[in-house]
Formats: C-alpha cells, sequence, structure tokens
C-alpha cells in the first residue's frame, strides 16, 4: 500500500491562489464531500472533466453515479435532475454553452421555477444549473450569449453570476445548499484568466448569495456590473481615475433577487448611474435596473441611467465581438455622457 | 427530505385483478367527470376540464397494478388517474373549482394538481415534460435500492414532442424503473393520430429497445394485465416498458367544445367506440346487484364531493405570493399587486 500524500501547503494553510475555473472546481468538490446527495450531471462532465474543465477529477473521485455523463439533452437532464430533486437529491447540472439552455428551456420555465409554488411547498426544487456565458472566446452564435434576462424574469428562479474566484468558490456551495432552484452564471472567458486568480480562504466567512458587492468606492459616478463585465468596469475605475475621476464599481452577484440596496445608496451620493451587460439591452436586466434606479433615486439623478451593453442582434462573428462586448473605451465615454448632461 | 417518501408500502401485489374494485373505480371516474362537466356548464369551474370519460379503464386498470409507495405521473386528462390512486374526491373536485380547500389550494386547478399523500406527482400542463421527469424520480428509487416504480402517462399527442423521447432514452440507457403508458385517443386536440404521428406509437418505444406494446384500452382487466407486466419488469431490475392504450374520449378534448360545437370526428366513429364503453365491459363482470350497490354508494359520494367543492371559498388574494421560494422571499411590493 502506498504511502498517504500529505498535502502540507493545504495543512499549513487554508489559502489557495486559485483561477476562477479552479475555484469553482473545488467548490463543487467541497460541496460533494459534505453532502452525498450533489450529483453532478452534463455533457462531458465526467471523463473529460467538462469542456472547461470545471468538473476536472469529479469522476474520477466520486464516481460515476455521482458525476454523470449524459447525452446530449438539455431537456432530458433537466427534466431527469427535477425527479432527482424531488426526491432529496441536489443535482447540479452543467449546460456545456449558454446557447445550449435553450432546448431545456422549457423544463426551466414550466417546471423547475414553478413547482414549489404550484405544490404550496411540499416540494422543493433544490438544483443549479451552471452556465458558463458570455463572449470574448472567439466563438458564434450559441457559445457567447448572455440568457441571464430571460430567467430573471422568471418567477420562482433565483438567478447568481461569479465574476471572480473568491465569489466562484462560495457562491457554487451557497447555490448547491439553497432549496430554491438557482441558475449559476460562470464568466466562461475569465475561468482561466489569470487576471481573476485570487487567494482564496477556505475558511473565511462567506458574503450571503443574493447581495451586491461593492468592489471600489468612488464619488464621482456609479457602475454596476456581474459575471465578466465587472473586469471591465474595474479597469474602466482604474483608466477613469487618471482622468480625476472616481468610479464606485459594484458587482451585482444576486440577478434574481436583484439586491439594488447598494446600487440606490451608492447612486444617491454620486448621482449617476452607468450598467454594464453583454446581454442585448432590449427588456432586459440593464432596464430593470435603470427603471428601479430611477425610481428609488429620481431626486438624486444627474443624469438619466446610460446602459453599456451587447447590440440588439444576435452574437456577431469572432471577429467582431470587440466590438459588440462592452469593453473600456465604450465604459468611459458613457460616464463621459453622463458627467456632460 | 421530500413529502412523497412519508408514503409506506402497503398494498400487495396481485396477478388477479379484482373486478368488482375496478367496476367502481370506473364508475367513480365516469360520474366525478360528468358531475365535472355539469359544474363547468353551471360557472363553477371556471377553467373548464379535459374530461375522460371513455378512457377510464385506462386509469382503473394501470394505476391498480401499483403499491401505494408507486408513483405516478398524470397528464392534462389526469382527474381519472389521480382518483385511482386514492386522492381525496372532494379536495379534488375543489381544486378543479379553484377553491382554497383544493389539494393546490387551486393553483393545480384541472389541468396539472398534485397530490403527494397519494403519491401523484403533478400532471404537466405542457406536453411531454414528464418523461424525463419521471426518469429521475425512478432514478432516486434506483439509487436508494427501492422497488419503488413510476407509472408516467401522456396522451398521444406527446409523442411528437422531442422532450418525451429525451426522457425515453435516458430510462432506457439507465434501465431506470418508468413505466410509460400512452393514452392514444386518436386525436391531438382536434388533429388525428394519422395525422400527427409518422410511424407508430410503439415504434417510439422500440426505437430505444424499450419493451412496447399496443393494448386494448377499453377493457380495464386487459390494461390490468399489461400494466402489471411492465411494473413487474420494472420493480425488478428490467427497465422501462411503453404501453400504447388505445381509448377514445366520449367528449371533446376541453369542455370549451361544448360552446364551440366543434366537428373533427365522424359521427360513425363515435358510435363504434361507445360500443366498448368501458363501465359497460367491466360492469358485465359485476352481478347486478352488486353493480347496484355500488352505483348508489358512488352517487351518495359524489353528492357529498360536489357540495363540499361548492361551498368552499376561493383562496384570499393575500396568498397569491405564498410560497414562491423555500426560503419564503416574496415578490418585491407593487410587483405582486
Amino acid at each position: 500500500m502506498a504511502a498517504p500524500v500529505i498535502d502540507r501547503s493545504a495543512t499549513a494553510s487554508s489559502v489557495r491562489s486559485l483561477t476562477l475555473g479552479k475555484a469553482l472546481n473545488l467548490g463543487l468538490r467541497t460541496a460533494m464531500e459534505a453532502d452525498p446527495k450533489v450529483l453532478v450531471m452534463g455533457e462531458d462532465v465526467g471523463k473529460l472533466g467538462g469542456v472547461f474543465r470545471i468538473t476536472d477529477g469529479l469522476q474520477k473521485d466520486f464516481g460515476e453515479h455521482r458525476v454523470l455523463d449524459t447525452p446530449l439533452a438539455e431537456s432530458g437532464i433537466i427534466g431527469t435532475a427535477v425527479g432527482l430533486a424531488v426526491r432529496g437529491f441536489r443535482p447540479v447540472c452543467e449546460i456545456q454553452f449558454d446557447g445550449f439552455i435553450f432546448p431545456g428551456f422549457d423544463q426551466i420555465v414550466s417546471q423547475v421555477a414553478k413547482l414549489h409554488n404550484r405544490t404550496l411547498g411540499r416540494v422543493k426544487v433544490p438544483m443549479v444549473i451552471r452556465v458558463p456565458f458570455g463572449g470574448g472566446i472567439g466563438a458564434v452564435e450559441h457559445h457567447s450569449e448572455s440568457p441571464e434576462s430571460y430567467f430573471a424574469h422568471t418567477a420562482g428562479l433565483k438567478v447568481v453570476a461569479c465574476s471572480n474566484a473568491v465569489d466562484a468558490y462560495w457562491m457554487i456551495q451557497q447555490a448547491i445548499a439553497c432549496d430554491d432552484p438557482v441558475l449559476f452564471f460562470e464568466p466562461k472567458r475569465l475561468y482561466h484568466s489569470g487576471f481573476m486568480k485570487a487567494d482564496v480562504d477556505t475558511a473565511a466567512t462567506p458574503q450571503p448569495l443574493f447581495a451586491s458587492k461593492v468592489l471600489r468606492r468612488g464619488s464621482t459616478a456609479t457602475v454596476v456590473a456581474y459575471g465578466p463585465s465587472v473586469k471591465v468596469a474595474l479597469d474602466a475605475a482604474t483608466a477613469a481615475e487618471e482622468d480625476g475621476h472616481s468610479l464606485e464599481v459594484i458587482d451585482l452577484r444576486a440577478l434574481s433577487p436583484l439586491d439594488l440596496g447598494p446600487v440606490f445608496e451608492s447612486v444617491r451620493r454620486t448621482g449617476r448611474l452607468v450598467v454594464v451587460s453583454e446581454a442585448p439591452s432590449e427588456a432586459s436586466l440593464s432596464s430593470e435596473i435603470a427603471a428601479r434606479v430611477q425610481q428609488e433615486c429620481f431626486h438624486s439623478l444627474e443624469a438619466p441611467v446610460l446602459r453599456v451593453t451587447g447590440f440588439d442582434t444576435p452574437y456577431p462573428p469572432a471577429k467582431l465581438e470587440e466590438h459588440f462586448l462592452p469593453d473600456l473605451d465604450r465604459v468611459l465615454e458613457a460616464v463621459d455622457r453622463s458627467l456632460a448632461w | 427530505m421530500s413529502v412523497l417518501d412519508e408514503v409506506p408500502a402497503t398494498e400487495a401485489d396481485s396477478a388477479v385483478p379484482d373486478s368488482a374494485a375496478l367496476y367502481r373505480t370506473i364508475r367513480f371516474i365516469r360520474r366525478f367527470e360528468e358531475r365535472a362537466v355539469e359544474l363547468v356548464k353551471a360557472g363553477e369551474i371556471r377553467s373548464g376540464i379535459h374530461p375522460c370519460i371513455g378512457q377510464e379503464a385506462v386509469a382503473a386498470g394501470a394505476v391498480a397494478t401499483l403499491d401505494a409507495d408507486d408513483v405516478v405521473l398524470s397528464s392534462h386528462r389526469g382527474h381519472g388517474h389521480l382518483l385511482a390512486k386514492g386522492c381525496d374526491p372532494a379536495r379534488l373536485m375543489a381544486e378543479l373549482a379553484g377553491r382554497a380547500t383544493g389539494i393546490d389550494r387551486g393553483r393545480g386547478g384541472s389541468f396539472h394538481p398534485s397530490d403527494f399523500s397519494a403519491n401523484v406527482f403533478n400532471a404537466t400542463g405542457t406536453v411531454g415534460h414528464g418523461a424525463a421527469i419521471a426518469a429521475g424520480i425512478g432514478w432516486a428509487a434506483a439509487t436508494a435500492g427501492s422497488p419503488r416504480v413510476v407509472l408516467s402517462f401522456f396522451g398521444d399527442g406527446a409523442v411528437s414532442q422531442g422532450a418525451l423521447l429525451e426522457g425515453f432514452n435516458l430510462a432506457a440507457l439507465w434501465r431506470l424503473p418508468v413505466v410509460y403508458v400512452c393514452e392514444n385517443n386518436g386525436y391531438a386536440t382536434t388533429l388525428p393520430a394519422g395525422a400527427a404521428i409518422a410511424g407508430t406509437v410503439v415504434g417510439r418505444g422500440e426505437a430505444f429497445g424499450i419493451p412496447s406494446s399496443s393494448v386494448d384500452g377499453q377493457d380495464a382487466e386487459t390494461v390490468y394485465a399489461a400494466v402489471r407486466e411492465a411494473v413487474v419488469r420494472a420493480r425488478s431490475g428490467g427497465g422501462p416498458s411503453l404501453l400504447e392504450m388505445r381509448t377514445y374520449r366520449y367528449h371533446g378534448h376541453h369542455t370549451f367544445e361544448l360552446k364551440t360545437r366543434l366537428r373533427y370526428r365522424e359521427q360513425s366513429e363515435v358510435d363504434s367506440w361507445l360500443g366498448r364503453d368501458p363501465l359497460l365491459i367491466q360492469a358485465a363482470r359485476v352481478a347486478e346487484d352488486e353493480r347496484a350497490r355500488v352505483d348508489a354508494e358512488v352517487e351518495a359520494r359524489l353528492d357529498e364531493v360536489v357540495r363540499f367543492a361548492v361551498a368552499s371559498p376561493y383562496p384570499d388574494p393575500a396568498t397569491a405570493t405564498d410560497h414562491l421560494h423555500a426560503d419564503g422571499l416574496r415578490p418585491r411590493p407593487g410587483s405582486a399587486r
């Protein structure tokens, strides 16, 4: 029998430097160790460890009955997970790419979202649907989309998006522990990015799941973002500093329910708001935020709420996505427009 | 844990159907539906209903093969499934009528009620979803080493839905303890099955290697024998089965047809199926005095059922935002006014 391998770095400290992708992997692993009812299912999540390697090693360590490679059948995957969830399991479904969620949309909207309400709470549906979302990887339609607004629009679902490794580690565990169904959006282009690598303290006390977070204090204008757009907002804040503008950056984290209290508080101080999202702007989360901020902060606003979003078009070809995606320049331009109002 | 797990196993499996019990179930469903149609006409059931009159032998025969802790997933034409599984008829009628005393306080209505005390999981108002959910419940049972099986009902319209076929594939792939029962009443709303289904219903199952057969759905005892074989197979680890029940609805797709006077079926066709009425077929197997006793008992019970439903209050509007989330979160004030 081989001598046990002792990971001295882990015993010495609870802090690890992790990319967002590795933090998700560790969060999933921790949740599976804590609760044998947690299952992972999806396309290529087992042997391959997921096309983005987020479930890497889980099948090897937890077995084929807890980490299941499924056929390409999103309606079947989500439907099966509903059956498991109502019988006490906590399935975590991986949707391989954002655009692949639509074959399962009917199950999510008609069953997942409505069962608890329809059954007066006699049935709980504690499942997580993980969705790598957003662009920036040179893919096109179906592989770069931001469909979160569809789900935030649907009563009965909870929707969150992580933007960094620390949140990724904690939020995935909190979503799995949640008794409601959670749509969990992951910024795929940041999975393996060094920028979002962070020291994750696995012994820390995490922030609540459904809470937004002020990432950077400022006084000139407020910038609200979530998922991959948080990095863009932070970059913009750094660049604006050179122009003497101090931007307050808020990561929404929770998309349904929205936690807009910190946003209202911020806008009442700055008088200006720019919302950044890769999703098209029409009838979207960015519209909802704009509507609620004008309702709650009407007398504090010095300028209309401005939005920097993806275009109201299908996702463009790879060479054009840098024009489609909100970037530092478009965010700064919006801040300038707000200041010039 | 789900409340579904709280129901203990009670009944013993039997190869021989109880003819008198089947007659009572069919009679009860028939009269329940006829009374419900009266309540639709009287304006007490505002949604209308999808009556299963003519299809009662499928519900009665199939569900009679199950134990109390086996699970039924129903369809939009599902009152018979619920009643056969032991749902309280008074609370079901109240549910149809959208009353606060209904099994889902009116939220399930006629189209997608649930009764967990009877192990009837929700019917699906949208068609074809149940197949994969049944697979998941079956998976949970199989993983727990439980002999529990899942009976998943759907109509012929559902076999054109991709969601149903995804469920078939997964249940077959993972050999899950599910019995799929297609009630082929010949019409998806108004579209004849011949104009909707390329190939056959049974062919849908065979394509996935699922043991599949077509059964006379008007004879409850034939239904019982066929479903029992599939249930025994599922219980012993043999995986899913598909049974097509050839049947007919004597009423329209939905009670709205009472007003529209749609004509999409030949009277000769209706008449030929009336000649194979599941109630009469089963009645012939029960002594006349026994039938008279059952009929009187059913009628008296349904009088109580209707009285209870009609006298029950509607839900308090203040409850509209209850139970949206497991953690008690309610919609924002103003968004639910």
